[in-house]
């Protein structure tokens, strides 16, 4: 047999095992993207909890509540935060059949152990973002009657949304990233598909290098996508002024 | 030329309010009647602000009885939201609900808070939106806007509520020297309609010309009120005169 050059071996990898490449890239973005979206929602809902002001005329009920949730949320912040995933990843899909009870498949189990990562970084980030709302926003919000939850849906929490995205996106391109750990459970993600074909062929250059490639298209199209979407929330650069006529003050006079 | 007023809208007995142990408000008593305009004056510090951010509870006094229709809104079990949604607040820093557009930000409330169906609220935001004179600039963001402006779509925030009372702090305060005269014209109208309103200003020359009873605020108490001619013609204290001369040189 004649030898190959690398990009002959490139070449090669991908014409005989591009549908396993590509079911990694699937199940890598999936995991990310869902972990992404599953992460926002909770690390939102923490965020909101831990922000909701305690008046010193409340009771005791709703200060003792806040207060262990706010003790909850810190434990849970800081142990995933404070331990590598790779290492949940071991914890969480070998433990759980023995403390629940319940066997996860590969997937599922990727998609939780990425969720509640993700979940613990977001909260700060969330929390972050409201406490840098201009605290205008609050009162304003407050004197016209409206209630906390109230000002936190219709007008803090579109704001914090908007300001965190960046910050969002980098935990999505991290996840994307980050999925690879995940080879410790055996979840066929792309990490775990390229060294299956790597190993089959002892071509692990060879066989990481369109690994690399692919990831990199990953992460690149995701930043952009989300640029739009900044753009998007931003709203229009102009606004149409409204063609009527404006009442002189004699008018308003009357009319009050 | 004196308006009558009889009703008391609210009425405020005892107030204090004390940042750490500085005491900023001490044992207030003052009213606002119905159709009336007070103007409340005073140096920096003298707790006028504070006041009026007691009045609907932005700050929580400390002690004393915020009277508003024969309930003291103090109590605990009172609905702070639903007495809030009574008083528009219009601020120095204008505070405009910045991902909103001029006209949702005249919308949300009276939706969210007074459960106006959405095209009834538009209707009445439109409406205000062009007693202000910015109907015209309903689509436009916050950040589109100059400082007047935003100040004239906060004054027609707070008229879409169709409060009992606006209060204003310090309106023209943060804004260019150009701008201030379109603000305080479109107050002088809403005054003139008789709406009633509290403002906390450091314009003389409208609260001579626009309040019905000025109130002289000076280190935490209310030193001296009375109409605009007895306060800025006849002071009886001598605090009282330094400050007016003070602003006055200066204007």
């Amino acid at each position: 047999m004649e030898s190959m050059s690398f990009f002959d071996w490139v070449l090669k990898l991908i014409n005989e095992y591009w549908p396993m490449f590509l079911r990694g890239a699937e199940n890598t973005l999936f995991i990310a993207l869902i972990g992404t979206v599953i992460g926002f929602a909770i690390g939102i809902l923490l965020g909101v909890i831990r922000t909701i002001p305690v008046d010193p005329s409340d009771n005791w009920l709703k200060k003792g509540i806040l207060k262990l949730a706010n003790i909850l949320i810190n434990v849970y912040v800081e142990v995933f935060r404070g331990t590598p995933m790779m290492v949940q990843a071991m914890v969480i899909y070998y433990g759980s059949p023995m403390v629940v009870g319940i066997k996860l498949n590969n997937i599922a189990a990727g998609v939780f152990i990425v969720s509640i990562n993700t979940g613990a970084y977001m909260a700060e980030i969330v929390r972050g973002g409201i406490i840098s709302i201009d605290k205008g926003q609050f009162e304003a919000a407050h004197a016209i009657g409206m209630s906390h939850w109230q000002t936190m849906r219709c007008i803090i929490l579109p704001q914090v949304v908007r300001n965190i995205l960046p910050a969002t996106g980098n935990e999505f391109v991290i996840n994307i990233k980050d999925t690879s750990v995940l080879a410790v459970i055996s979840v066929s993600e792309l990490f775990f598909q390229t060294k299956s074909v790597a190993g089959n062929n002892f071509k692990y250059f060879e066989a990481f290098t369109i690994a690399c490639v692919m990831y990199l298209i990953m992460t690149f199209t995701v930043t952009r996508i989300l640029r739009v979407m900044e753009r998007k929330l931003d709203g229009p650069q102009n606004y149409d002024m409204m063609q009527s006529h404006t009442p002189d003050v004699k008018e308003v006079k009357n009319r009050a | 030329m004196p308006k009558s007023h009889s009703e008391t809208l609210i009425e405020i007995r005892h107030l204090s309010k004390s940042f750490g142990n500085h005491e900023v408000l001490k044992d207030i008593h003052f009213h606002v009647d119905r159709g009336e305009v007070v103007c409340i004056i005073g140096s920096s510090g003298s707790g006028k602000s504070t006041l009026l951010r007691c009045l609907n509870l932005l700050e929580r006094p400390d002690g004393g009885e915020i009277i508003y229709e024969g309930k003291n809104i103090l109590d605990a079990k009172m609905n702070v939201t639903a007495y809030r949604a009574k008083l528009g607040m219009v601020f120095q820093q204008f505070n405009l609900f910045n991902n909103l557009n001029v006209l949702d930000n005249c919308v949300v409330g009276q939706v969210q808070v007074l459960k106006r169906p959405k095209n009834q609220a538009v209707q009445t935001a439109e409406k205000y939106l062009s007693t202000v004179g910015m109907n015209q600039f309903m689509q436009a963001r916050p950040s589109q806007l100059s400082g007047g402006q935003k100040q004239r779509v906060a004054i027609a925030r707070g008229l879409s509520m169709e409060p009992d009372a606006l209060l204003f702090d310090e309106p023209t305060s943060a804004l260019d020297p150009e701008m201030v005269g379109e603000v305080l014209k479109i107050m002088k109208q809403l005054a003139e309609s008789g709406l009633t309103m509290l403002v906390v200003t450091h314009e003389m020359q409208f609260a001579r010309e626009v309040a019905d009873r000025v109130v002289f605020m000076d280190d935490g108490i209310i030193l001296e009120e009375g109409t605009p001619q007895e306060i800025f013609n006849q002071p009886k204290h001598e605090r009282t005169r330094n400050f007016l001369k003070r602003m006055l040189n200066q204007e």
